[in-house]
């Protein structure tokens, strides 16, 4: 221990000044500028692809949750509603579109012969198409909702033409109208006209959030009720399928599978579904989920059980990483007191693992939320017009899902629905949003320190 | 080395707790213990001593099958507690290790309240019916592992929050609260300060007249200072076991004196 052998007689040393910087230190020192400014323009590169893509989303999608409405008073005429003058809610039923559209048309031309007689150009048929092609369906449902008020008048609120929605949002202008035949420059001024006598106003749009989509021709109709509800219900399947059969996989091969080449390619093969592109669940599901097992397709329930599939290796990563971030001298404790493997597991490991389970859980649900390609596969992407039914029966009634709905308005012709794609897209960041709040909060509220 | 205060205090009794014949481990290929015979008695401290990866740890944790949770290891030979074969097919480690607790090196409470870290044994074992029996069986724990008066207005604060020989005493006495046999500890006092050491040490001594207490231990002073008992271990082999005195002032194997005198290690 004490035979250290004399080292080589080291080089006569310079000697040098702690104030002089040697060539070589700055040559360090400057490696690390470079090094530094690197890293903040990539981080400033990435935060600026944000505020761009955050401020052009916004400023296109905004306009969205705003909607110009017509209100304007109807006469219920009895020999077009009620011929029989019955009130039978049979022959209510009956009554078709084609029956309602003569009182509208009546009520527009009121208003036109009062405001718009000084509009040069300005006619019936121009008038009428200001409003939406929803409208008669509105009356419609109004009047088989109220059959004692057929014979009086009532006000209405109609949802705006798409295009007159438009020139209050500024999509549309007087010079843009000359050159639109959808859009006339006298459908414009009277548009002007009727604010001015608070027959139209702008305001906020919760048909956007609760409505079903609309047809090609009605894009101030469309709303996201299905879609959200499509996706609220796949949320829940994937909850109720991925997280209890992620955990309970993970839990079983971090702690009891034993180590052979078995486990080890069951291990690769997780790692390697991961990346697995979420088209080819899309597939997998279209092949076993509806022409194997005959599942309803544009179902929530397919749609749950593909993203579960999707999202099964995402939440068994996290899990077995989280799992794996617990000390072992806490299962050490445990084991050495006599608990059995379960107890150690159940008592101890798990409830440290949570934060880390949950917030694995979240992200991967978040993922499954703006996942497309698979429903486009499944055919979610159908046009749906009803409400799905409350689960369990809802979760079989076709649907559709935000990011189809994105997908779906943004291969339409019309300007308002772009608009409304951007809409549905704030909608989408927002929920996604909220999720990985609560993710964080989780983390912050089940995380302890030993 | 000047501290070299042997206890010489005569063994109670002479009963056989662990008795050990053969045994031999394996960590896959690599015969880490090699036909170790020895026999533990009851109401003693036996200190494990020898230098680092001699398997004195690896020995120690085969006393309550922890070896078990490492897929590689294997134990061959007969190791019995009160005469029962602890390897034999029909014993559930789970049961042992209730017997034979164990204190680990570093300090290792639950993130959970004090009273939590205690009670975890007995809820778990079912040696309680209520809840004023668990408070009993708490309090008596902590005393006896000389914590009660530090912690006794705190008791459902978190375990972890404590210094780390208040730690240290807290997994004693949640080891002892399963009223385990023999109590096992693989360096107790290897994370403590000296003054937490002594504390420790000086609650082996007072847990020896309700256990066999089994300490492997780095510092041959702490060794002299606690045990009645010591083996020497070096390379997989026990080289030499015996009274702490008679291994301390006349050790018959050559290895052992040059150990204990600082030469190797």
């Amino acid at each position: 221990m004490t035979d250290v052998t004399a080292a080589p007689a080291s080089p006569a040393r310079k000697t040098t000044s702690l104030y002089e910087v040697s060539a070589r230190t700055r040559r360090r020192n400057a490696a690390e500028k470079r090094f530094r400014f690197y890293g903040l323009s990539a981080v400033l590169l990435g935060l600026m692809a944000l505020i761009v893509l955050l401020s052009s989303i916004l400023s296109q999608g905004m306009p969205a949750f705003r909607q110009t409405y017509v209100v304007m008073d109807v006469e219920l005429r009895a020999d077009k509603l009620d011929k029989n003058g019955n009130r039978d809610p049979a022959d209510m039923a009956k009554l078709t579109t084609f029956a309602v559209a003569p009182l509208i048309k009546q009520a527009t031309q009121t208003v036109a012969t009062e405001l718009g007689s000084d509009i040069e150009g300005l006619t019936d048929k121009m008038v009428g198409a200001m409003i939406s092609k929803e409208a008669p369906g509105q009356l419609l449902r109004f009047v088989r909702a109220n059959p004692e008020l057929i014979g009086t008048t009532q006000s209405f609120e109609f949802l705006a033409n798409g295009r007159i929605d438009g020139y209050f949002k500024g999509r549309v202008t007087h010079e843009s109208a000359e050159m639109d035949n959808n859009i006339s420059v006298q459908q414009l001024d009277l548009a002007d006209a009727m604010v001015a006598e608070g027959m139209m106003e702008t305001r906020f749009n919760w048909a956007f959030l609760t409505a079903p989509d609309a047809s090609d021709q009605r894009p101030e109709a469309a709303g996201l009720g299905v879609a959200i509800l499509g996706s609220l219900y796949m949320m829940m399947v994937v909850l109720c399928l991925a997280l209890p059969i992620g955990v309970a996989s993970s839990i079983y091969l971090e702690e009891f599978a034993p180590q052979n080449w078995l486990t080890d390619i069951i291990e690769v093969n997780i790692s390697n579904l991961a990346a697995v592109p979420s088209i080819v669940f899309g597939i997998l599901g279209l092949a076993i989920f509806i022409n194997f097992a005959h599942l309803p397709q544009s179902a929530p329930i397919v749609g749950g059980l593909v993203l579960t599939l999707m999202t099964l290796p995402t939440i068994i990563i996290s899990t077995r990483a989280a799992l794996k971030s617990v000390p072992p001298s806490i299962a050490d404790a445990a084991l050495g007191l006599g608990a059995s493997k379960m107890q150690t597991v159940f008592h101890h490991i798990l409830p440290l693992a949570m934060p880390g389970i949950l917030t694995g859980a979240i992200i991967g649900l978040a993922q499954a939320l703006g996942e497309t390609a698979p429903l486009l596969l499944i055919g979610m992407v159908a046009f749906v017009r009803e409400y799905p039914a409350a689960p369990p029966e809802g979760l079989f009634d076709p649907a559709t899902a935000l990011p189809v709905q994105v997908y779906n308005w943004t291969q339409r012709s019309d300007p308002a629905f772009f608009e409304r794609a951007s809409g549905a897209i704030i909608v989408l960041l927002v929920f996604l949003v909220l999720m990985n709040t609560l993710a964080i909060i989780l983390r912050r509220r089940f995380e302890r320190r030993w | 080395m000047n501290d070299m205060r042997i206890v010489e205090r005569d063994v109670d009794t002479q009963a056989i707790k662990f008795d050990c014949e053969n045994v031999q481990v394996y960590y896959g290929d690599n015969h880490a213990i090699k036909d170790v015979n020895v026999r533990i008695e009851s109401n003693t401290v036996t200190a494990f001593i020898g230098p680092s990866g001699c398997g004195k740890s690896t020995f120690l944790r085969c006393l309550n099958r922890m070896n078990d949770t490492i897929d590689i290891c294997r134990v061959e030979g007969k190791l019995s507690l009160d005469g029962e074969n602890i390897y034999d097919r029909k014993v559930d480690p789970v049961q042992l290790r209730a017997k034979v607790g164990m204190v680990f090196q570093k300090p290792n409470p639950f993130p959970k309240s004090i009273y939590d870290n205690i009670a975890y044994g007995p809820r778990i074992h079912g040696l309680v019916d209520s809840k004023a029996d668990l408070d009993m069986v708490v309090e008596r724990s902590l005393r006896r592992g000389a914590i009660w008066d530090e912690v006794k207005d705190r008791l459902h604060a978190p375990g972890t929050g404590l210094s780390g020989g208040q730690q240290q005493r807290l997994c004693i006495a949640r080891a002892v609260a399963t009223e385990p046999e023999v109590l096992l500890m693989d360096e107790p006092c290897s994370a403590l300060d000296p003054i937490a050491t002594a504390q420790v040490e000086e609650l082996i001594e007072e847990l020896r007249t309700n256990f066999s207490v089994i300490i492997v231990t780095h510092s041959m002073q702490q060794a002299a200072r606690v045990s009645q008992r010591t083996a020497f271990f070096h390379l997989g082999e026990l080289v030499e076991f015996g009274k702490t005195g008679d291994i301390f002032t006349n050790p018959k194997d050559p290895r052992t004196e040059s150990y204990i005198t600082g030469r190797i290690g």
